[in-house]
């Protein structure tokens, strides 16, 4: 189901029973940045920031296109930083600034990624 | 009505968290509520509204994720029930087998006794 | 095997600690999700909220959980029938035994017998016992295995090569809440006084989601 059920408000996610595609699929591991995503909503989690379920809220809200468009750990990294910004961990206008200032470092990954240790 | 039943035979089974004073035992027979298909993070699946099965096991207590989601603290918690479906009760002629049976975990508030017709 | 992540600007190479390749990300253009994982990580230590060290370590944590601990966990099941009899009563509790780590872990085995069948999934995320199989496979987090599994899981097990008969009824588990699930599939014929890692071997993940059975010696 592509969108929220305008008739019966059936949120997009509740999928189970829908017709689909085959379902086996390829595999792939996780690049640094992916695994540090899952790292950073684990230890928030862990420091009782938000929960899974805040999460989940948060994944969402976001709506069908961001399933279709987005990669997994796109949509988590999104999702982290709504419960962040909820939660006053870091406001708009500081992350804002911060991901300015890490654009401004390079053009890959390897050379933005700050100091790892 | 008839409603197609699953066999349950309730398994040794050591809740992980505390159980407080359930209102279901194993071998129940409940229905799931409809919902009104309102907003909100919701855990109980659409495509088990209105579905008639036999509680599995007791899962023990748990907070709300319907709260938790919003970042409050889910208290009081709420019994969490394993309950059985036979395939038949949820999706008709259509079932490739009809007394093949999907388990989900369902929380207490959403399961209605159905009482012998 | 352990891998420097200090690199700067190269591709990584090698084997990550979980036995496979990095993804080459480090040489590609910097997305806008890369860009917000940084800042959220650097605002995140700046704030006291972690620490660099907290994070990496974390990573590698992840990094060490892969199905090898649901199969040792299986093949103790396999030999030990009061073992199995404790996985099936309390999950967590027997992978601890087995000297896993497994923190919040709230799990459920699932056990197939001659005449039934488990499979699991999570139609409405992905919840999957992570600390014990380490990360859920792409496939499982698709919109066509949430969909179809709870509606036609014998045509779904057909796709990944499992053909079961008529005889044999499947049990379809939603993780629709706080437990996790892992399937203790039927140990197969032939395999008498083996020991325990030959048994863990011929466990593969998709055996332990329950959309594939173990390799018959």
């Amino acid at each position: 189901m592509r969108t929220d059920d305008p008739e019966t408000g059936r949120r997009w996610h509740d999928m189970g029973g829908d017709a689909a595609g085959p379902a086996p699929g390829p595999d792939h591991d996780f690049a640094l940045w992916e695994k540090r995503v899952d790292a950073l909503v684990q230890i928030a989690q862990a420091k009782g920031v938000f929960t899974v379920d805040g999460l989940r809220r948060a994944l969402e809200d976001m709506g069908p296109d961001a399933f279709e468009t987005m990669t997994y750990y796109e949509r988590w990294v999104a999702a982290l930083a709504q419960n962040l910004i909820e939660h006053g961990v870091v406001t708009v206008a500081e992350l804002d600034a911060r991901m300015a200032q890490v654009a401004a470092r390079g053009e890959t990954y390897g050379d933005a990624q700050g100091a790892a240790e | 009505m008839t409603r197609a039943l699953p066999q349950v035979t309730p398994p040794p089974f050591a809740p992980p968290c505390p159980v407080g004073t359930p209102c279901l035992a194993p071998g129940d027979v409940v229905r799931v509520l409809p919902g009104g298909g309102g907003p909100g993070h919701v855990r109980t699946p659409w495509y088990l509204r209105g579905a008639v099965g036999r509680i599995e096991r007791i899962c023990g207590d748990f907070p709300n994720p319907e709260e938790l989601a919003y970042g409050r603290d889910g208290r009081p918690a709420r019994t969490l029930y394993r309950v059985r479906f036979a395939m038949a009760e949820l999706w008709g002629a259509r079932a490739e087998r009809p007394e093949d049976t999907l388990d989900a975990e369902i929380f207490e508030p959403w399961l209605e006794p159905v009482h012998a017709s | 095997m352990p891998h420097d992540h200090h690199d700067h600007g190269h591709d990584p190479g090698g084997l990550s600690p979980s036995g496979h390749p990095y993804r080459k990300d480090q040489d590609h253009a910097l997305t806008h999700w890369q860009r917000m994982e940084i800042a959220i990580r650097e605002l995140l230590v700046e704030r006291g909220l972690t620490t660099p060290v907290e994070i990496a370590a974390q990573v590698a944590r992840m990094d060490a959980r892969s199905p090898a601990l649901g199969a040792q966990v299986v093949a103790r099941a396999w030999s030990d029938p009061d073992y199995r009899a404790r996985l099936l009563a309390d999950g967590s509790g027997a992978c601890r035994e087995e000297g896993i780590e497994v923190d919040a872990l709230k799990l459920v085995a699932v056990e197939n017998t001659p005449d039934t069948h488990n499979v699991v999934v999570c139609t409405l995320c992905s919840c999957y016992p992570r600390m014990l199989l380490g990360l859920p496979p792409d496939w499982y987090k698709s919109r066509a295995y949430r969909s179809r599994t709870v509606r036609e899981p014998r045509a779904v097990l057909r796709e990944f090569g499992l053909d079961l008969p008529d005889r044999v009824a499947v049990r379809v588990h939603d993780s629709t809440a706080d437990m996790r699930y892992i399937v203790l599939p039927a140990r197969p014929e032939g395999t008498e006084g083996w020991s325990r890692a030959a048994l863990a071997d011929l466990v593969s993940r998709d055996c332990m989601i329950g959309v594939a059975v173990p390799r018959t010696p």
